[in-house]
């Protein structure tokens, strides 16, 4: 899998209440709608300066909070391609995989806000180009892979009834 | 070299012999849905083309984070709940019932050994009488109901020998807002906290389970304690359930085991806007408070009202201040009904609520205003939590709230009852 597109630059410990704010995360199970209240207690234009494919870039401990799957899906639905961060909350890990948001763990520190990145999970590395720098990702488990490949966990299911990893 | 509870559970629950950083296919005991995760897997259990979940009698639903419903789009969401509920004959507990995470334990679903996953991320509650149990998305929790499995990477385990003798006025709270503060908000990421030691055995199931409910706040996927003489006679009188307790071997592995002795410990704060920003309360007292809040799966339990009784009973919240009280269950209410302390709370000034999430998660039930400072016996008080994110949230325990709220400033509890 490859993306390309523009990094949004956030700090660390970015919870599930900042990417999709209280106000909205229980009243509807309208994606859309709720991707364009993405981030917005942090940054209240994002999602406008949103471009497709563009990446989320974060430092430790992205999506930590709650379990809410609206979190990631928000995420799809404003159209960013992954997320990029030093680490992940382990809720929020399963739930972007399960629901096809693909994650990359690596250094961000190098990355700056505006930076055009391109990022190849099937060779482990990101790409910075506008400064040719080159950085290895942590390699996501088999599983996860295996569920990223399916198209997530919705469709795994309906491939295989249950879960299969043979 | 020997096992950790968390890779003795999944192991016995995969048939394999499972080590942390491997990968298993589990079998599940109990799976849990509430009104803020549960549509969404309603949605997903029919994209995913499931028919009947796998064991009616080993799945829930629990109508608690917005109950009674404050406005039409939840009603719609409650409603379907409550058809899906009914189609697929599962256990199913509406507004009124309580919070899922005193539920699960009270009603007798889950106990020691068992491995369990629940939409909400507090479900590593059930840590404290030596359930697996860890929170999940929508999704998992979809794929949980149709297939009764889930795929689980083996954590390693954090232990935390907790030495000692808390003080008077010191309670479960205070510790694990202290371990907040010391092993941080990520500290525990993609692991499992064992909690041992003298100050575990000496505390009630009650204060256990407040500690485990926050496991998550360090990161962690679930948090374990072992099945003691009270864990097993509190399971007993819950539960028809047979069940075998897990230990840990002496010569399990650990990533770290960490010592603290916790006689001096003081009660603790934590300051907006992480959980991991804590404070000893000395430090702080004489801020300001608008609101306290008593309750929450953290702190809604008999023992918590019965220690905010005792501090408020027959005195006065002070002027400019608010008080709400949510019972965390039903069952909780009526005994604190019966045995007066709902009275005693009323009459000091408090609103009791619907037991259930009362106000922590924002969507009702007491939305602070902006610039107010709120002190509640919550989890957690990232900015807009409570709905607002011009407000500040401080959490602490039922005494460190009941003895705030005396004064309309955060107080010592030891000042109050000393
Ligand atoms: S009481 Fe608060 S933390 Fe507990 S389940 Fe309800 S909303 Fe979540």
């Amino acid at each position: 899998m490859e993306f390309k597109g523009k990094a949004h630059k956030f700090g660390d410990d970015i919870n599930t209440d900042y990417i999709i704010s209280g106000r909205y995360k229980f009243k509807t199970l309208d994606m859309r709608e709720l991707a364009r209240h993405l981030m917005e207690d942090l940054d209240p234009d994002f999602y406008a300066k949103i471009n497709k494919g563009d990446f989320i870039v974060a430092g430790k401990n992205f999506g930590c909070g709650s379990s809410r799957e609206q979190a990631p899906l928000a995420i799809i639905n404003a159209d960013i391609s992954a997320v990029i961060a030093k680490s992940f909350a382990g809720i929020f890990y399963r739930n972007a995989i399960n629901t096809g948001l693909p994650l990359v763990e690596c250094d961000t520190d190098l990355i700056e806000p505006g930076d055009q990145l391109e990022v190849s999970l099937s060779e482990g590395l990101l790409h910075i180009r506008s400064r040719d720098l080159q950085i290895p990702l942590t390699p996501l488990p088999a599983v996860m892979l295996k569920i990223l490949a399916d198209g997530g966990l919705v469709e795994h299911f309906k491939k295989y009834g249950t879960f299969n990893f043979d | 070299m020997g096992k950790t509870i968390a890779e003795k559970i999944l192991s016995m629950k995969s048939n394999q012999d499972a080590k942390a950083g491997e990968i298993v296919i589990a079998d599940l005991d109990f799976v849990m849905g509430q009104d803020g995760t549960s549509p969404l897997a309603i949605r997903v259990f029919k994209e995913m083309k499931g028919k009947r979940v796998f064991d009616p009698d080993r799945v829930a639903m629990v109508i608690d984070h917005s109950a009674p419903s404050p406005v039409e789009g939840v009603s719609a969401l409650h409603k379907q709940m409550r058809e899906f509920a009914q189609d697929q004959k599962i256990h199913f507990y509406d507004i009124g019932d309580g919070v899922c995470h005193q539920l699960l334990p009270e009603m007798g679903h889950v106990v020691p050994g068992h491995l369990v996953i629940g939409a909400d991320s507090h479900t590593c509650t059930y840590g404290a009488i030596n359930v697996f149990s860890t929170g999940v998305g929508s999704t998992d929790l979809a794929a949980g109901m149709i297939s009764g499995k889930l795929w689980f990477k083996v954590p390693e385990s954090i232990r935390l020998v907790l030495n000692g003798k808390l003080a008077t006025g010191v309670y479960a709270k205070d510790l694990i807002i202290f371990l907040a503060g010391e092993i941080t908000a990520d500290g525990a990421t993609y692991k499992a906290i064992e909690f041992v030691g003298e100050v575990i055995d000496t505390l009630s199931v009650d204060a256990r389970f407040t500690i485990c409910n926050m496991a998550v706040e360090l990161g962690a996927k679930c948090g374990l304690m072992e099945a003691d003489q009270k864990t097993e006679s509190w399971v007993k009188q819950h539960s028809p359930l047979n069940f075998q307790p897990v230990f840990a071997d002496h010569d399990a592995d650990y990533a770290v085991i960490r010592e603290y002795d916790l006689s001096n410990l003081e009660p603790q704060i934590a300051l907006p806007h992480t959980v991991d920003n804590v404070s000893p309360i000395s430090k702080v007292v004489g801020t300001n408070i608008d609101q306290g809040v008593i309750g929450t799966c953290t702190n809604g339990r008999l023992e918590d009202l019965r220690i905010a009784a005792e501090i408020l009973k027959g005195k006065k919240i002070a002027a400019n201040t608010r008080l709400i009280v949510a019972p965390a269950s039903r069952a909780i209410f009526i005994a604190a009904v019966r045995e007066g302390l709902i009275e005693a709370l009323v009459e000091a000034g408090a609103a009791v609520v619907t037991p259930g999430c009362g106000p922590c998660v924002g969507t009702h039930n007491g939305v602070p205003a902006d610039g107010e400072n709120v002190i509640s016996t919550a989890n957690r008080n990232f900015k807009g939590r409570m709905g607002n994110n011009k407000a500040s949230i401080f959490l602490a325990s039922p005494a460190t709230v009941a003895a705030s709220m005396l004064r309309g400033s955060i107080t010592d509890p030891r000042e109050i009852t000393g």
